[in-house]
């Protein structure tokens, strides 16, 4: 058998889950859509003793409107999500990052709350959330907390989640009036993690930027925010000469590594790219009717 | 500490038919279906869900088998290649597809393909290329060079709407793929 030995628990509710990951911590696993822990316990990079199986609490799927935006259970699949109306109408940004979510089989059981969790920093949904400044329960032994998108990734596969506390859910902000937002990677073949994404939100009144947020995946141990990027286009025309800015703001504040898969000169020039293709594409979806 | 766990019962339905049985929970659901219930069809390839060899169909929908453990199958209805020709001489029309527009060759990653696209054409029934490559993008094939398979399924498409005969040569071709 590929998997290390463990026991195994699925259990039915979230207050179960916690009561689990309490009695068992460091050694406990949850297993939500699989799709990342299993290839790591079939390659046996990780040998936890126990499994907390989360896949028979039904409470945890749901794709509901709340507080102006979009409230995701953890356990939602990403297929499931991929196909929500309401998110495709509310959190357009999502609804195009999905389908880039590994292949069909894969979202068919990897879950909204998996992929934030297992905090890939190639993975498309923990970009979307760091771009939108989403927000994430989480609900541990003393309680509920919230945490937002930038300050729950904290390193390479690393996030701010103890190790009694469980995702519940995903809040995203629905997008604003006259805002466009576009998702763009850049991937040897579709479904592989990708080499560069961007992840681009821009506000227009009349041609200026009221508001613009950029997120790039693939370039370090978690989703980068630009900031200084998105300093350079606010309260300025989206222009040529003004993403042009943005991307070599980007590309200079950039500090991704050499892997098999590209240099670090590589991603830093794709990046610079990428951004453009992604303002220009929101730009116009901002001025879309 | 050593942890030997317990066997847990799975109670499930595989091509119509139901199986139970006790399993280490460790067992994956691919490992499930080739040794305990000798459904050889599903084939293991790199077992980490890059490859795409082991996709069953769970109620219905493709899942990598070799990503999923056995007892969370429990009470789900499991297709595997075996439950997809509709009796021993005949063909499943995607099946017959790949027969047809020889979508394979050493025919190691076939099953995987199937299950997948015989899910996809029930949603998909009149599907553009570039919708097909990216179905497709999911299973590995090192023989064919994937455009024989892209043309079976673009003939299966038209088979299962009626659009073509099963046996009219060249039905999976068209201008598109003669360019």
């Amino acid at each position: 058998m590929k998997p290390p030995a463990f026991e195994y628990v699925a259990v039915a509710s979230t207050e179960e889950a916690v009561a689990q990951l309490v009695a068992h911590g460091d050694d406990a696993r949850i297993l939500a859509g699989g799709q990342s822990l299993m290839p790591i316990l079939n390659m046996r990079l990780a040998t936890p003793g126990r499994l907390i199986d989360l896949n028979r609490v039904g409470a945890l799927s749901y794709i509901v409107e709340r507080a102006g935006g979009v409230a995701i259970g953890a356990m939602t699949r990403q297929r499931t999500a991929e196909r929500s109306e309401l998110i495709s109408a509310a959190v357009p940004l999502l609804a195009e990052a999905l389908p880039w979510v590994g292949h069909s089989a894969i979202r068919n059981r990897g879950t909204v709350g998996g992929s934030v969790v297992h905090a890939d920093p190639a993975a498309e949904l923990p970009g979307v959330a760091v771009c939108l400044d989403a927000r994430f329960t989480v609900r541990g032994e003393a309680g509920e907390r919230t945490l937002a998108a930038r300050e729950f990734f904290r390193g390479y596969l690393t996030t701010a989640l103890a190790p009694t506390e469980l995702l519940t859910e995903v809040w995203f902000p629905s997008a604003p009036p006259g805002s466009g937002a576009a998702w763009i990677e850049f991937a040897r073949r579709h479904g592989d993690y990708a080499l560069v994404g961007v992840a681009a939100v821009v506000t227009l009144k009349g041609s200026t930027v009221r508001q613009a947020s950029l997120a790039v995946i693939g370039v370090d141990g978690v989703p980068v925010r630009a900031v200084d990027a998105e300093r350079l286009l606010i309260g300025v025309p989206l222009s040529a000469e003004s993403m042009a800015a943005a991307a070599e703001s980007v590309r200079r504040t950039l500090e991704p590594h050499d892997d098999i898969h590209a240099t670090a000169a590589y991603r830093r020039h794709l990046a610079g790219i990428l951004v453009v293709r992604a303002l220009t594409r929101a730009g116009e979806r901002a001025r879309l009717p | 500490m050593s942890v030997t766990p317990a066997l847990v019962s799975v109670r499930l339905r595989v091509n119509g038919r139901e199986y139970a049985d006790e399993v280490p929970p460790r067992l994956l659901l691919s490992d499930f279906l080739r040794h305990r219930l000798g459904l050889t069809g599903t084939h293991v390839g790199c077992e980490h869900g890059i490859c795409g060899a082991c996709t069953v169909q769970l109620d219905a929908t493709p899942i990598r088998s070799c990503l999923m453990l056995a007892v969370q199958a429990n009470g789900a209805d499991v297709t595997t290649v075996e439950g997809l020709a509709p009796g021993p001489d005949r063909l499943h029309p995607v099946q017959e597809a790949f027969r047809l527009e020889h979508a394979l060759q050493c025919g190691f990653c076939t099953p995987g393909f199937l299950m997948t696209v015989t899910a996809f054409l029930r949603e998909h029934t009149h599907p553009s290329d570039e919708e097909i490559r990216r179905e497709l993008a999911g299973h590995l094939c090192r023989c064919t060079g994937y455009q024989n398979i892209v043309r079976a399924v673009r003939r299966a498409g038209l088979m299962l709407t009626g659009e073509t005969a099963r046996t009219t040569p060249g039905a999976g071709c068209d201008a598109r793929s003669a360019s």
